[in-house]
């Protein structure tokens, strides 16, 4: 026990308990935006797979999921606000002036984009899953809810500005996940690299594209 | 060459300190930075004024203990240069240049540009090294090693402990400077014994001395003197993982106690 | 005084392994008894510091800069030199040891070199253990590069960075120690006396170079490993902390001064540009294996050196010592170059400088060849200069860059002070009037780790482990003597900087007693350096004050002491009239101008005692016997 404290203490212990919640994450992000994709197919295959998910293991599968996800964002959560405070505790003083060299703009915004994330994440919960501030919710109507939800501007575009920052969050999330999970080869990390923005060009895209959809009409 | 200087300068490490901005027309470009700040100093105790404080010694590029931070650049705008190697030619005349110490809590200030970089002894002191008690070592060829790996192991002892990266680092992490001796020690086959324990004890010290944690900006790398790779905290983050989850075995000793 | 060299009879080979069965031991329960200081963290220092931790003794370790990572060894570009014949090339203990008496111009004890060419080959084996990586060849065994003045590839090498490898091996093992308590590290700490009690050694006094604090530290035993004095020629490959200081206090609390005037100059070093110029930048020699030194062979030939054709180069090394050609030994190269230059023919804007040239080379085994072995100094001659080497020739001329002189010292590193013992390039024992390249890494490292560990306990063993109170009256008055120097320093109202000083001091020692000596031109020395010191007494500006960093003052007590060790340096110089060696008298030099030895008159080590304030110091003589080789004429023709 003392050991996994150790571990978790030490900060690239909590460093890797960030890169592997960040990649459940990621993992969910994606799977996400691919089922959503079936809006296209109509609001059948849309609620059919809405359903079809609520029945996975009896429905156990979507709370064992749920569960899953909770623990990564708390986890996740946990591990970049106390890295963050121990690295602001390493330099009281600042520079007067500060050029930057390599690093991002992705990566100094990691805090910001991640914590906007999460604002999202809640308020989105409200809107789709819960309903709460939906203007016209309807329990198992998924389609409905999701045409219904993005005819309003201002929800849209919120959505949007969301999605942005976590393109931004992916795009030095994504490689870093492999750089501290301790992949050195410079081919590899090459790959990841280029993966940051695969993917996070994939995931902004694919979720941008849901309200715009609806606001021009092709979805209805 | 004329020149204005913003030097942060601060009597000791109790003092406040403050920017202080000195005017001078006597550089010229194949002086080395070093060599300038020499001049201004002459210049100033000709005024009676206290000269700015710098540490310096080789004036190579391979001791280590010059560096501070000119225009927000950790050893200045020449990638690969220390400040004692960086010469006046990468400066255009009229340039205005802010000069500050390293930034870390873990690198006391302890007068005008010159920190306290003990903690980089004491963590290679909790680790950074192989247990060859002198006398005992066998032939310097009975184990070969692979040449990739010497290379490699030779570019990551290639660190000079200057502490530019930590400067640069936005969260004031030392991992470039841990992981290029963990990573050294590792690629050796004479490193391999103590390599699970060194890497727990030195990462374990890193943190006890309150730096900063790494969150792969690169900055680190981009400014280091001698080209050290974020390669080497990959390497790191690796090892310490194996050695985390492997930890805690032990050997009973039981063989001995029934042992006659 | 008399120099008891405590050279152990029998064969030479047989010297060494007998003295060590027949030192005294210290049995390991006692060993904890004794405190040990250790002034210097260089690879003897630190070796010293940690082979002695290791076998039980408390050690309290001093250096000058904020790590002891940071010692002047690190600068050490080039190699270090074994007998491990891997090559198969003809080496052996043997060979090597007659390389270094013959390079030393045979000035320096048979003895001692051989103990120092049979430790070498254990040298290596301990850095590989202790993680030190050495370039290797594919097959993953080390490899080798040859060096100036030997004729066998015994080099072995960390790419350019031969020094900093080896001292970060002894830095990590003094760190190890420093660990788990048995060394006690004091950085930023200058040493700036010596305390002598009842006639030995019993400890130092020191400067804590943050808060100004003036610190005893008492020991049954004192070993400095401070490094050389070069810097006494203000430009230098040295680091710019390098000082004379601890080894000059001890000089004057009885140790004797060995061969001051045994200073080398390299060939190899980045000319000067300018009046500001604070250092010169070592190039290593090991350059001299693959690139070709010439001058045009025209007077004032002011092209750029493409423009010069073939057959209007003078390769004047390759031309007169056609055997070792560019591997000639430093001095030699080094005298060759002023020679050329002072004819007119040097290149550059100065004109004192000469082409090292690397398109042969580059031709020969390609660029990427010649980047491995050399890329990070090319690097560092392109930073400087702003020139590219593999296009454009290096250019070259001799600087200050090792002293084989320093503190007498018998065959176990004891100075003439007992419990005083001197490692390193501080002492004065293996290198003669010349020392080869690649040799000043491996005597560090032997007498840190092999030597010292044997014959401290050897000494210890005869002393009663003793506390000396630290109110004792010698103890008080070395006290009172550091503090009273600092005060002074800071009490003159004069108006010239330290560093004006300095730069004079220089200018004086490489005009009169630099690479080519003359009777008058030391006379003249000898009358310029005390002036000078007079008036640095009077008119130096020290700002700020004692309790503080302070770097003036630190310059400044470091400049009073070259002031001192400048004018020895010139007598020693002056007295020694033969040429050897480093040492050129033009007095003394055959028709084509090389160095006339006299064995008959100066086959001796010259060491000299203090004899008090302005009391000319007095010379004693240490007879050489040569039984195992005979004294030819070094010639490298
Ligand atoms: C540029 C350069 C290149 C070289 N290349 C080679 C090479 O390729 N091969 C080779 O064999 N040799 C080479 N040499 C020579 C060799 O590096 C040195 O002779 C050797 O390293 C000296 O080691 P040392 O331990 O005796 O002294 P140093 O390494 O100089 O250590 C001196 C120590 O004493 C401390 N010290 C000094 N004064 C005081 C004081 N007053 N108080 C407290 N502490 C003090 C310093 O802090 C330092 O720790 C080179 C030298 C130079 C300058
Ligand atoms: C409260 C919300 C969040 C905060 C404060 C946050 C913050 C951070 C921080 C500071 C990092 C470290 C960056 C680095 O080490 O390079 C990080 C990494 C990461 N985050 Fe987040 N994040 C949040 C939510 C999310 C979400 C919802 C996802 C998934 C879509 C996500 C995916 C990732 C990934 C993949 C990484 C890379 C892991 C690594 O760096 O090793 N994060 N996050
Ligand atoms: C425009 C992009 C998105 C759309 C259109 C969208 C759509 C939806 C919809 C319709 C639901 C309800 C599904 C159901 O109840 O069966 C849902 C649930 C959810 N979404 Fe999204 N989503 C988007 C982006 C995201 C992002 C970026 C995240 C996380 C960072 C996220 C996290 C969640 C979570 C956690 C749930 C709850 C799942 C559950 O029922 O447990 N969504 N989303
Ligand atoms: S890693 Fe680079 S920047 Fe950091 S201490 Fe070493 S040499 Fe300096
Ligand atoms: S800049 Fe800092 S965040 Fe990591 S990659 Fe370098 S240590
Ligand atoms: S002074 Fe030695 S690295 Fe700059």
């Amino acid at each position: 026990m003392s050991q996994a404290r150790g571990f978790l203490g030490s900060s690239i212990g909590r460093k890797v308990i960030m890169a592997v919640t960040g990649a459940i994450l990621f993992g969910f992000v994606l799977a996400h935006m691919l089922g959503n994709l079936q809006v296209y197919l109509g609001p059948e295959a849309m609620n059919h797979y809405a359903a079809f998910l609520r029945q996975v293991l009896h429905g156990a599968g979507l709370w064992i999921a749920r569960s899953v996800l909770l623990v990564s964002v708390v986890l996740h959560i946990w591990s970049a606000t106390s890295l963050t405070l121990s690295s602001r505790a390493a330099r009281s003083i600042g520079y007067r002036e500060r050029r930057w060299k390599e690093s991002t703009y992705a990566s100094r915004t990691m805090r910001w984009s991640g914590v906007i994330i999460l604002l999202f994440v809640i308020y989105h919960l409200l809107h789709f899953t819960t309903g709460t501030v939906h203007p016209s919710f309807i329990e198992g109507d998924v389609y409905h809810n999701f045409v219904a939800g993005f005819r309003s501007v201002p929800v849209s575009v919120f959505y949007i500005a969301a999605m942005v920052l976590l393109g931004l969050h992916l795009r030095h999330g994504f490689w870093s996940m492999f750089q501290t999970l301790g992949v050195s080869h410079p081919r590899y990390m090459r790959w990841a690299h280029a993966g940051s923005w695969v993917f996070a060009i994939l995931i902004v895209v694919g979720n941008i594209s849901f309200p715009v959809a609806v606001l021009a009409g092709a979805v209805k | 060459m004329k020149l204005t200087l913003k030097v942060w300068r601060q009597k000791d490490a109790r003092s406040e300190g403050r920017f202080v901005t000195y005017e001078t027309d006597r550089a010229n470009p194949d002086m080395s930075f070093l060599e300038m700040l020499d001049v201004v100093n002459e210049g100033l105790v000709a005024k009676r004024e206290d000269p700015i404080a710098f540490d310096h010694d080789c004036r190579e590029g391979i001791c280590g203990t010059c560096g501070f931070v000119i225009n927000g650049v950790p050893h200045g705008p020449k990638p690969r240069t220390t400040v004692c190697q960086l010469h006046m030619r990468s400066f255009r005349d009229g340039d205005v240049l802010t000069l500050e110490p390293w930034r870390a809590d873990a690198f006391p200030v302890l007068k005008d540009l010159i920190v306290d970089r003990s903690a980089f002894d004491r963590i290679i002191a909790a680790g950074g090294f192989i247990t060859a008690p002198i006398g005992g070592a066998p032939d310097g060829n009975a184990i070969p090693i692979r040449k990739e790996d010497a290379d490699l192991a030779m570019d990551a002892a290639a660190c000079i402990g200057c502490a530019a990266c930590v400067a640069a680092c936005p969260n004031a992490s030392a991992m470039l400077f841990a992981s290029a001796k963990i990573a050294q020690l590792a690629l050796l086959p004479q490193g391999q014994p103590e390599r699970w324990d060194r890497v727990r004890k030195m990462v374990a010290r890193m943190d006890a001395e309150r730096f900063g944690t790494c969150t792969n900006h690169g900055e680190c790398e981009a400014v280091c003197p001698k080209g050290i790779r974020m390669e080497f905290i990959a390497r790191m983050n690796a090892d310490y993982v194996k050695a985390s989850l492997t930890a805690g075995r032990r050997a009973t000793g039981v063989a001995e106690a029934s042992g006659g | 005084m008399e120099l008891r060299s405590q050279i152990p009879s029998g064969p030479l080979e047989k010297k060494w392994e007998k003295h060590r069965f027949e030192m005294k031991l210290v049995n390991p329960a006692n060993k904890r008894k004794y405190t040990v200081l250790v002034v210097g963290s260089g690879l003897a220092g630190a070796g010293a510091a940690a082979s002695m931790a290791e076998l039980g003794y408390n050690i309290k370790c001093f250096c000058y800069q904020d790590s002891p990572r940071r010692a002047h060894s690190i600068a050490a570009q080039g190699g270090i030199n074994a007998a491990k014949n891997y090559r198969n090339d003809g080496d052996s203990v043997l060979r090597l040891f007659y390389d270094t008496i013959k390079g030393g111009d045979f000035r320096s004890r048979e003895a001692n070199v051989y103990r120092l060419a049979e430790i070498s080959v254990n040298i290596i084996d301990q850095c590989v253990a202790q993680g030190v990586p050495f370039a290797r060849e594919y097959g993953g065994l080390l490899d080798n590069r040859s060096f100036g003045g030997a004729q066998v590839s015994r080099t072995f090498y960390a790419r350019g960075q031969t020094g900093q490898q080896l001292l970060l091996g002894a830095y990590q093992a003094l760190e190890r120690q420093i660990g788990l308590g048995q060394v006690e590290m004091f950085s930023r700490h200058e040493m700036q006396e010596l305390i002598v009690v009842d006639g030995r050694a019993r400890g130092i006094v020191v400067r804590d170079m943050v808060t100004g604090e003036v610190e005893t530290h008492m020991a049954d035993a004192v070993c400095l490993a401070t490094g050389g004095y070069g810097n006494v020629f203000y430009l230098a490959t040295y680091a710019k902390g390098c000082n004379a200081t601890a080894i000059w206090r001890a000089y004057k609390k009885g140790a004797a001064f060995a061969n001051p005037c045994f200073t080398q100059i390299h060939p190899t070093c980045i000319p000067v540009t300018g009046e500001y110029q604070s250092k010169l930048t070592l190039m290593s020699e090991s350059l001299r294996n693959d690139g070709r030194i010439w001058v045009p062979k025209k007077k004032g030939d002011k092209r750029a050196p493409d423009a010069i054709p073939e057959e209007e180069r003078d390769y004047y090394l390759e031309r007169m010592y056609p055997t070792f050609g560019n591997l000639a030994p430093r001095d030699i190269a080094s005298r060759a170059a002023k020679r050329v230059c002072d004819e007119g023919r040097g290149v550059g804007p100065t004109g004192y400088g000469v082409y090292l040239d690397f398109k042969d080379a580059v031709a020969r085994l390609g660029r990427k060849m010649i980047e491995e072995k050399y890329g990070n100094l090319f690097e560092m001659y392109e930073r400087i200069t702003d020139e590219d080497p593999y296009r454009v020739p290096m250019r070259i001329y001799p600087a200050s860059h090792y002293t084989m002189g320093g503190l007498w010292v018998d065959y176990d590193l004891m100075s003439t002070i007992p419990g005083l013992f001197v490692l390193g390039e501080a002492n004065f024992s293996d290198h003669g009037a010349n020392r080869l390249g690649a040799s000043a890494l491996m005597q560090g490292l032997a007498d840190g780790y092999f030597v010292i560990p044997y014959t401290i306990g050897n000494y210890l063993a005869q002393t009663k482990a003793e506390r000396v109170p630290e109110d004792h009256s010698d103890v008080r008055a070395a006290q009172s003597a550091v503090a009273q120097r600092t005060k002074r320093l800071l009490e003159i109202p004069g108006n010239r900087t330290v560093a004006s000083f300095y730069r004079e001091l220089g200018r004086v020692m490489w005009e009169h007693c630099g690479m080519t000596r003359s009777a008058e031109g030391l006379r003249e020395g000898l009358r310029l350096v005390p002036k000078l010191r007079e008036e640095f007494w009077k008119n130096v500006r020290v700002l700020g004050d004692g309790a503080e960093i302070n770097q003036s003052l630190e310059v400044a007590g470091r400049v009073a002491d070259f002031l001192e060790l400048g004018e020895l340096l010139c007598l020693d110089a002056l007295e020694r009239d033969e040429s050897c060696g480093c040492h050129f008298r033009v007095e003394h030099q055959m028709a084509d101008g090389e160095a006339r030895r006299d064995d008959k008159g100066f086959c001796h080590v010259a060491a000299w005692e203090y004899a008090g304030e302005g009391r000319k110091p007095v010379r004693h003589v240490e007879p050489l016997t040569f039984e195992n080789v005979d004294l030819t004429i070094r010639s490298y023709k």
